[in-house]
């Protein structure tokens, strides 16, 4: 065990933990957060992910150890009360079904259409490449992130 | 304390034999089956007091609403939500029935001590269930019969003279002559019977049922706050893991504890028969001692050879049963002036839910004194207590199974083990337990697959054209399906737990039915479905003969989405497009020709005007031999043959050089009776059309000589962002006049034979054989004259 500081959502925290721990367990255990999620742990799948500085990560196979950035999972967006806008977009779409994929979609769009206003319909798909929703509610999401990536450019 | 009931909803439930109230009052209770949010943070430990559990009398209206003086509105309901949004439909049919504002209900569902016992929530029942008889909706129209009655005698008005609005009982010529809800019985016992004659609302009427209320579940799912069945904490919990068989089959010989004794966590093993797993304080240290742990495993079962498996099936012992038997197929056949034959093929394939499946246990005492709280995500919360009473050696009234949503299940994925599993841990560590499956153990060593099919199928058409006769006869594999009360060993852990998985005894003839039911839609539509001296099915041909042949399965199997219905209609709508092309017919008009069901047929011409159906016969003229060329194909269904029509029109893309096919637009058309929630509805149709694609082109689930390899998302592809996304557009046939049906399985049922259909337009090659890969789609392209 060692003490590793993690900055979760906008706060610093010394956390004890098995340093080789990859950090979803931690965020979900030690935080009690619900928006990443453990689906295959194989980084195969996108529901655990979380932006480090604003890049995407797959939470299951990142060690604990190298979460040395500002971590955002889908909470720290926004809330229900006052969703982040890409967080609306999902709502306004009804583009989730169990929702389970949703860290996938939401945060791997977000993070390429912060950078990349405007985006189109087919660079927003290919930036989600490999993002698994088996609900396949894929058409509702991507026009929400369609819809976001407009109001981003706006 | 936080309960998610208002105080006087509470109080109202008080004294029917077992008060809610008091056991939501009891210490350390904890409430967590209807908090979509915010709500486990202030939950604490379930301790031992609420057992035994009451039985809830469905026959009572109390045991189905409870009204406030506030004004409020609790419903309990035992039919669950997996992510369609069934459980807004319910709200909204509350609120429409009794006539209250939807913001004042509240819906309680699926927690086997405080709602009542429906069942399983599975075959697109949802609808039929609690819009038919007998259940929440006659439960509702008795409230509000009962409440207008109460309110007559207080007003001095007669009933015929009252109306209901935003639930106050007014005098309909003078509104100031009213009383509400609250006022009348707030807090109180209903206490009526439910009465099936009771007058429910006409849908033509229906001012909240039929608009598309936003779900409930989708902003905390949007923002990280819904609180899935994954996301639940207990004081002192610890964590499992399970540790399967490698081999499918193998038992085990011996476990070496001290294999994990230096580990951190606080490790304990837990070995019972061939169930092993192990528990820690963490997710990580369970997941590094469930690795280290060793264990001497026996040889496996020998498995049916993979590549050869189709052919051999005919070969193997089965149980056999007509659904139709006419007597003069033959003769039928031998008249005819053209037959046409075919085989098609469907491998075994998985739920494959995105989350593994996770349940939460807390086991407390011993012998008899044995009682458990349950949380999983499964279909049939009623059931699973039944049989874990048989597995926890304890009295169902000793166990509280209580639904949580979790990870989008389609059918019997891992969620039932799981729960079995997690309890097991618990009574054995005597500890509250946490279990989330691997990936691997979810892939390979939890869930029930849809089974293998193979499918000949031959027909015998007149001079005119016209189909005489329908033979099919198929081979497929069971073994188990959702536990029940006596059969726990229905599931991947029941197996491994000691109970026997119920053996299929092969028959020396073929039984014969009596009735006609089309429930996994082994029938085509086609037929005149004749048994028993009546006939009750969709079509014109009458010389049926339908035989299926079930085999014993080396691998648990159950519902997967659309079960059985979903094979068998892939084999019937690629057929019926073979026939119409041998007769250079146009899909659609072939179809029409055959089929009695107006609403069948107005399903059919939906999809295919939304389409803009190009009338003629499919291969499409011109196109190349060679590169890219484009074709498209329709297929139909009347689901179970009682439970929603369902029509779609794919366009596909195939290119001949690589054999790739993508699927670039899908029509579909739907009607299930009076629409509850319009954009619930298309929801419900894109999602079992892309869906049903990623079953059509990618799914297959893979073995060796002993074991799955399907064990990851590389292992079985599905479909996946950056695939290319087709253009979807829908249709919504909404009956006001008709019963409610199911909508969750009817679009995906059709899918693989559109797409199998669109690609014989493309390119005049015809693929039998799911899923359509490149090197299927190059071979058929290989074959085509």
């Amino acid at each position: 065990m060692a003490e590793v500081i993690l900055n979760v959502n906008g706060g610093n925290n010394v956390v004890e933990v098995d340093p080789n721990s990859p950090l979803l367990y931690v965020l979900m255990d030690a935080y009690g957060l619900k928006g990443p999620k453990f689906g295959c742990g194989l980084a195969q799948c996108g529901a655990c992910t979380v932006l480090m500085d604003g890049e995407p990560y797959r939470s299951c196979t990142l060690p604990v150890s190298e979460a040395t950035g500002k971590i955002v999972t889908l909470e720290g967006l926004g809330t229900m009360d006052n969703p982040h806008p890409i967080q609306k977009a999902f709502i306004d779409e009804q583009a989730l079904q169990c929702g389970f994929c949703a860290s996938g979609p939401v945060l791997y769009g977000k993070a390429f259409i912060d950078k990349n206003p405007g985006a189109t319909e087919g660079q927003i798909v290919e930036a989600l490449n490999g993002i698994l929703c088996r609900c396949h509610a894929h058409t509702r999401m991507v026009k929400a992130l369609v819809r976001y990536a407009k109001e981003v450019k706006a | 304390m936080k309960t998610g009931m208002t105080p006087d909803a509470l109080t109202a439930l008080a004294g029917e034999g077992f008060s809610r109230r008091n056991f939501f009052k009891s210490a350390g209770a904890l409430i967590v089956s209807f908090s979509m949010s915010g709500g486990l943070e202030k939950a604490q430990a379930q301790t031992a007091t609420g057992f035994p559990t009451p039985t809830i009398n469905a026959a009572q209206v109390d045991s189905w609403v409870a009204i406030a003086s506030d004004e409020s509105v609790t419903a309990y309901a035992g039919k669950c939500d997996f992510g369609q949004g069934f459980r807004t439909v319910q709200h909204q049919l509350v609120a429409e029935e009794l006539g209250v504002p939807l913001a004042r209900v509240k819906m309680i569902i699926c927690d086997t001590a405080i709602c009542p016992d429906q069942g399983v929530s599975s075959g697109s029942q949802g609808h039929p269930t609690q819009f038919g008889v007998g259940a929440l909706r006659t439960a509702l129209a008795t409230a509000r019969e009962a409440l207008v009655k109460l309110a007559s005698d207080q007003l001095g008005i007669p009933v015929d003279g009252l109306m209901v609005e935003n639930g106050v009982v007014m005098s309909k010529t003078d509104r100031t002559k009213s009383i509400s809800y609250g006022r009348l019985i707030g807090g109180k016992k209903i206490n009526v019977a439910l009465n099936t004659r009771a007058t429910v609302k006409d849908p033509n009427a229906y001012t909240v049922l039929g608009t598309s209320v936003p779900r409930y579940d989708v902003p905390p799912k949007a923002t990280g706050q819904f609180e899935y069945v994954h996301n639940i904490r207990l004081p002192a919990m610890i964590h499992g893991k399970v540790v399967r068989p490698p081999a499918v089959g193998a038992k085990v010989i011996s476990v070496d504890e001290s294999s994990v004794k230096s580990l951190p966590g606080n490790v304990k093993v837990i070995v019972r028969r061939d169930f092993v797993a192990v528990a820690a304080d963490t997710q990580w240290e369970a997941m590094n001692a469930a690795d280290a742990l060793v264990v001497k495993w026996s040889a496996g079962d020998k498995l049916p050879n993979m590549e050869t498996v189709y052919g051999d099936m005919r070969k193997m012992p089965s149980r056999d049963a007509y659904s139709v038997l006419a007597p003069d197929v033959d003769a039928k056949l031998k008249a005819a002036s053209k037959v046409v034959k075919a085989t098609y093929f469907h491998p075994f394939q998985m739920h494959g839910s995105l989350g593994t499946s996770c349940a939460v246990a807390d086991v407390k005492g011993t012998g008899a004194n044995t009682t458990a709280t349950v949380w999983s995500a499964s279909q049939g919360i009623y059931p699973q207590r039944d049989s874990l009473a048989l597995i926890l050696g304890t009295a169902k009234e000793n166990i509280r199974c209580i639904f949580v949503e979790g990870s989008g299940c389609y059918g019997l994925n891992g969620v039932d083990s799981v729960a079995y599993d997690a309890a097991v841990i618990s009574q054995v560590t005597g500890r509250a337990v946490r279990l989330q499956y691997s990936r691997r153990d979810e892939m390979t060593a939890a869930e029930s697959f849809g089974p293998a099919y193979v499918i000949d199928l031959q027909a015998g058409v007149d001079e005119k054209g016209q189909m005489t006769a329908w033979d099919y006869q198929a081979w497929t594999f069971s073994k188990g399906n959702r536990p029940n009360a006596t059969t726990p060993g229905n599931i991947f852990s029941g197996g491994l737990l000691g109970f026997a998985a119920p053996a299929i005894p092969p028959t020396t003839t073929p039984t014969i039915p009596t009735t006609f039911s089309n429930n996994a839609n082994v029938a085509p539509p086609y037929g005149m479905g004749c048994v028993g001296g009546s006939c009750s099915s969709t079509g014109n041909v009458q010389a049926e003969r339908i035989l299926t042949k079930t085999i014993f399965s080396p691998f648990f199997t159950g519902p997967l989405r659309s079960p059985n219905r979903l094979q068998n209609t892939f084999a019937n709508e690629s057929f019926i497009d073979e026939v119409a092309a041998a007769l250079g017919q146009d899909p659609v008009q072939y179809r029409v020709r055959h089929l009695t069901d107006s609403r069948l047929i107005d399903v059919l011409n939906g999809a295919a005007r939304l389409a803009k159906w190009d009338t003629r016969p499919s291969p499409k003229p011109g196109n190349a031999k060679t590169g890219v060329v484009t074709g498209r194909g329709v297929s139909i269904v009347f689901y179970e043959g009682n439970n929603g029509y369902g029509g779609m029109v794919a366009e596909v893309t195939v290119d001949q050089s690589t054999g790739k096919v993508a699927v670039t637009k899908m029509f579909l058309s739907n009607d299930s009776g009076p629409v509850s929630n319009p954009d619930g509805l298309r929801n419900q149709m894109e999602g079992g059309a892309m869906q049903g694609m990623s079953r059509a082109l990618f799914e297959e689930v893979r073995w060796d000589e002993t074991s799955i390899t399907s064990t990851d998302w590389r292992r079985f592809p599905v479909y996946k962002f950056g695939d290319v996304l087709p253009v979807i557009e829908t249709v919504l046939i909404d009956r006001k006049d008709k019963e409610h049906m199911g909508a969750g399985e009817t679009i995906i049922t059709v899918v693989a034979g559109a797409i199998a259909n669109a690609i014989f337009d493309a390119t005049g090659a015809r693929v039998r054989q799911v899923p359509f890969t490149p090197d299927r789609v190059l071979a058929a392209l290989a074959e085509r004259k």
